[in-house]
C-alpha cells in the first residue's frame, strides 16, 4: 500500500519545523517515528498534503534529571526510554508502559512525542503520564508553553496542540518511593490493549491512568479520590468503569471492557501494594 | 527528490516520489528482493531491516527518511566468501524455517536482538520476536536457534 501524493519537508531545526507548520497550515503534519501516520495515510484515512520530517531534529532526543522532575524531549525513542535508569528509577510505570508498545522493531522508531501527540486513547503511554501527572511542553510562534496532561487530550485523536505548534518536551514528575504496575490485556503479542491500565500508588498519591476507556486517554479521578480516602484496592478498582465511555469494537463490547478495566487495575493495585 | 542511501556498504541514489517506503526503494531500486513485503502495516516483521543498525520494518518508513543513512538487508550478512553469518547458520542447523517467507526478517530481528542484549533467556527471545510473524514452524525452532546463536556469540 502506497499513501497519496505529498510534499516532503526535511527540517533541521526547531524552528525550521514551526516555520513548515505556519506556512502550511493544517495541510502539514510532522511526522516522528512515523507508526501511527504511515499507516494511517497508507490506508488513505490521513493526506497531508505536507509532511515535516522532525527525525533529524537531535536536540529534542534526552532524558534529563531536572531536579523533581524528569525531562524527556520529543523525539526520544521508546527503546531508549523503557531502558533509561532515570525512567525505570523515578517513573518506572512509563519505562513498562512504553516497554509495552508494539514489538523492538517499532520501539525503535516510535518516540514518546508522537505517541502523545497522535491522541489515541487506546495507546499505552499516554496512561502512564496521567498516572504519573505529566505536563507536556509545546513550542509555537509566541514560545513555549506547558500543558498539564490532564488537559492534553480534547478528543479522539484530538490534541490541545494548536496548528502551528509542535511538542518538544514531556516533564514527568519524579516519584521513586512510589510502587506502580501497568497492566495489558490484548488477545495477541504487539496487539493493542483492548483495556489498560497504569497504577501509581505513593505516600499521599495515587494516579490511574486507563488504555481504551474513553474518547481520550482516561484518568480515573473516581478510583484515585476512593483510594486517597483510605478505600481497599477491591473498592477502588470497583470504580474503574466510573465515567468512561468505553468503545465496543471486534474485540470487545463495552460491557466486556467495563468488567476488565475493575479486573485489572484491581490487579495493578496488589501489585502496587494496595 | 534525490535520495541516497548507503545499502549493504553500497550507495544506491535514485530521483523518487517523497511517498516511496524504504522497502520498495530497498526490492525496486536496489534490486534486493531477499527483504520481502508481508503485511504492509508493520505488523508481521518481514520487511525487517537494520537502520544505522537497528531493527525497523521499513514498510513503515519513508525512503526520504533515510536519505544519507546505511542500511543493512539479508544479502549483507553473510561473508564475501559465502560463509553464514552465525545467526543464519543457526536457523539452518536448527530447521528454523520451512516455506522461508518470514526468514529474512526473524534473522534481522534477530541480530539485532543479540546485539543488543548480552543474554538471552528463551521467554526474551520470544518476546523480542513479537513483531515477527510466522505461519509454519509454530516458532519453536526459530527460538531454538536464536537462543543458539545469542550463546555462541556470548
Amino acid at each position: 500500500m502506497i499513501p497519496a501524493k505529498f510534499d516532503f519537508i526535511q527540517a533541521d531545526t526547531v524552528n525550521a519545523a514551526l516555520e513548515a507548520l505556519k506556512e502550511h497550515g493544517d495541510e502539514a503534519k510532522l511526522i516522528a517515528g512515523g507508526h501511527s501516520l504511515l499507516p494511517l495515510m497508507k490506508f488513505r484515512l490521513a493526506n497531508p498534503a505536507f509532511i515535516v520530517d522532525i527525525n533529524r531534529l537531535d536536540d529534542l532526543k534526552y532524558v534529563r534529571d531536572s531536579g523533581d522532575h524528569l525531562s524527556i524531549g520529543a523525539l526520544t525513542r521508546h527503546c531508549e526510554i523503557e531502558k533509561n535508569e532515570m525512567v525505570t528509577l523515578n517513573a518506572g510505570v512509563l519505562a513498562q508502559a512504553t516497554h509495552s508498545v508494539g514489538d523492538p522493531q517499532v520501539r525503535h522508531r516510535g518516540t514518546i512525542g508522537g505517541a502523545i501527540a497522535h491522541g489515541d486513547p487506546a495507546s499505552d503511554i499516554p496512561s502512564a503520564l496521567l498516572a504519573l501527572q505529566a505536563t507536556v511542553v509545546a513550542c509555537g510562534p509566541e514560545g513555549e508553553r506547558e500543558i498539564s496532561i490532564d488537559d492534553f487530550f480534547t478528543g479522539f485523536l484530538e490534541t490541545d496542540l494548536r496548528e502551528d505548534e509542535m511538542l518538544t518536551e514531556v516533564r514527568v514528575p519524579k516519584l521513586p518511593d512510589a510502587k506502580w504496575s501497568f497492566q495489558k490485556f490484548n488477545r495477541r503479542a504487539q496487539d493493542w490493549a483492548i483495556v489498560g491500565a497504569s497504577i501509581v500508588c505513593g505516600e499521599g498519591y495515587a494516579g490511574v491512568g486507563l488504555v481504551n476507556m474513553h474518547s481520550v486517554p482516561f484518568r480515573s479521578e473516581a478510583v484515585e479520590s476512593a483510594l486517597l480516602g483510605g478505600a481497599s484496592a477491591e473498592e477502588a478498582a470497583d470504580l474503574a468503569a466510573d465515567g468512561t465511555e468505553a468503545p465496543t469494537d471486534l474485540n470487545a463490547s463495552r460491557d466486556y471492557r467495563e468488567h476488565l478495566s475493575r479486573v485489572l487495575v484491581r490487579r495493578g493495585l496488589q501489585e502496587a501494594g494496595r | 527528490m534525490e535520495v541516497s542511501i548507503k545499502i549493504n556498504g553500497f550507495e544506491q541514489s535514485h530521483n523518487v516520489e517523497p511517498r516511496m517506503l524504504l522497502v520498495q526503494f530497498i526490492r525496486e531500486i536496489a534490486g534486493l528482493t531477499g527483504t520481502n513485503i508481508g503485511c504492509d502495516t508493520s505488523s508481521c516483521g518481514a520487511c525487517t531491516v537494520h537502520l544505522n543498525g537497528e531493527s525497523v520494518k521499513s514498510c513503515t518508513v519513508l525512503a526520504a527518511q533515510v536519505d544519507g543513512m546505511e542500511i543493512d538487508t539479508i544479502e549483507g550478512l553473510a561473508d564475501t566468501d559465502g560463509s553464514l553469518h552465525p545467526v543464519q547458520q543457526a536457523f539452518h542447523e536448527c530447521h528454523a524455517l520451512q516455506c522461508g517467507y518470514c526468514t529474512p526478517g526473524m534473522v534481522m530481528a534477530s541480530v539485532s536482538l543479540i546485539e543488543e542484549n548480552s543474554s538471552l533467556s528463551e521467554q526474551d527471545v520470544r518476546e523480542g520476536l513479537e513483531g515477527n510473524l510466522c505461519r509454519c514452524t509454530g516458532y519453536h525452532n526459530i527460538v531454538k536457534a536464536v537462543l543458539e546463536a545469542s550463546e555462541a556469540s556470548s
